[in-house]
């Protein structure tokens, strides 16, 4: 029973994960929009594929200040505290690596489709 | 993984880190304070590091008192201090203000000269341009990183957060490397060589970015000296390493404590009781006897 209860909160977590990695998709000429969280020094969900011209928020919600920062110069934010948000919508394809400038071991990738 | 698999790997990770700190508190505390030695060329100075000024968060809510309490006790030490070495992160992630508040609060300091190498928190917005506009006057091409000598002892300045590459770790970079290799070619190795910088450069824990990725070169440099005393700053906590004739020393912060390394999620400011803050920051007092290979390095926590 106890199993059966486990496997179930597992495959709700599971579900949960799939469902928030799935990327939005263009619909009614309105801007897709999704958000990547900043959580323990970690980029949530740590790798994500988006539709060109997706408009993608980063949010910290970490005590400490952290910086979404592109690899190769595409985008930068300002310094980020608990709640502040950084937004960028990406109109060309490709693989964006960023990190944080703060504490560059926090690195993601966000592939442009 | 199993439970018995995984507390064995845990007690691994705790072996290094005892291991790490044990080998701080020997040689930290067995140095005696030279304080009392004035004669010749002895001199001492002292270094502050991550006074993070406007910093907000709940593990300091005033880092402007904790710093001029910092320096109240600078100005308090039996000896003056020649100069003062600020070892980066001068500012908290550049907030607007900090740079020209931290200039102010410094100049209550009495010694001759403050020496600034920058953190990564004084840089990360915009390159260096205002660290740079400030405190790169004199240095090796305006670049941060410098040299200078005072009474026999080589000081050396590096800068290690200006690129970080992928890794995550600072670097000191090809150009900088060249520099340092034809700033020692001349000097005798029984001559004392003091390096200070903001990412340790030793491999304190690579996971958090505590490592600088090119500093084997560097030390490579270094090694033929008969002294060689590494000072940074960056993880707000006492470190030491002996290695050869390099002794490496990481100093508390005057802002908040970090946590020991792979204790907590991410290298972040580490909230302690109200009445134990003061223990865990502080001022680091180095003092050179002439005649003696090692210098003496001693903490001061505030409290």
């Amino acid at each position: 029973m106890k199993t059966r209860l486990l496997a179930g909160v597992a495959l709700a977590a599971l579900l949960a994960l799939t469902a928030s990695l799935r990327a939005p998709r263009p619909s009614d000429g309105a801007t897709p929009e999704t958000r990547i969280g900043i959580e323990h020094f970690t980029f949530l969900p740590p790798a994500m594929t988006v539709q060109a011209g997706t408009k993608v928020t980063w949010v910290n919600r970490d005590e400490e200040t952290h910086t979404v920062t592109s690899a190769a110069g595409a985008f930068a934010s300002p310094a980020l505290e608990k709640g502040e948000t950084f937004s960028y919508t990406f109109t060309a394809p490709g693989a964006y690596s960023y990190f944080c400038a703060l504490h560059p071991y926090m690195k993601s990738t966000l592939t442009v489709q | 993984m199993d439970r018995r698999g995984f507390l064995e790997c845990m007690a691994w990770v705790g072996t290094g880190v005892v291991w790490t700190s044990a080998g701080g508190v020997l040689s930290s505390r067995t140095l005696a304070h030279a304080g009392e030695a004035s004669a010749g060329g002895d001199f001492s100075f002292v270094q502050i590091s991550d006074t993070h000024i406007g910093f907000t968060g709940e593990a300091n809510k005033d880092v402007t008192r904790t710093l001029q309490e910092a320096l109240t006790a600078v100005n308090a030490l039996p000896t003056p201090p020649a100069f003062v070495l600020h070892t980066g992160d001068l500012t908290h992630a550049q907030k607007p203000g900090a740079f020209d508040a931290v200039a102010e609060l410094l100049k209550t300091v009495r010694t001759e000269r403050v020496f600034f190498v920058p953190g990564e928190n004084d840089v990360f917005l915009d390159g260096g341009k205002e660290y740079l506009g400030r405190y790169g006057k004199g240095t090796a091409g305006g670049r941060g990183w410098q040299s200078f000598d005072y009474r026999g002892v080589h000081f050396i300045g590096l800068v290690n957060v200006l690129t970080y590459k992928a890794d995550g770790l600072g670097s000191l970079g090809p150009e900088q490397l060249e520099w340092l290799e034809d700033d020692v070619r001349a000097l005798p190795s029984s001559t004392p060589v003091v390096v200070f910088g903001h990412v340790p450069l030793w491999a304190v824990y690579p996971a958090w970015g505590w490592a600088t990725g090119d500093s084997e070169r560097a030390l490579g440099y270094l090694r033929r000296f008969g002294s060689v005393t590494v000072l940074n700053g960056h993880i707000h906590q006492i470190m030491q390493k002996i290695e050869g004739g390099i002794t490496f020393h990481t100093a508390m912060s005057t802002a908040f404590p970090q946590p020991a390394p792979g204790t907590a999620s991410g290298p972040g400011p580490m909230k302690v009781p109200q009445d134990r803050l003061r223990r865990v920051l502080g001022l680091r007092e180095v003092t050179y006897v002439q005649g003696r290979s090692a210098l003496a390095v001693v903490d001061r926590p505030l409290a």
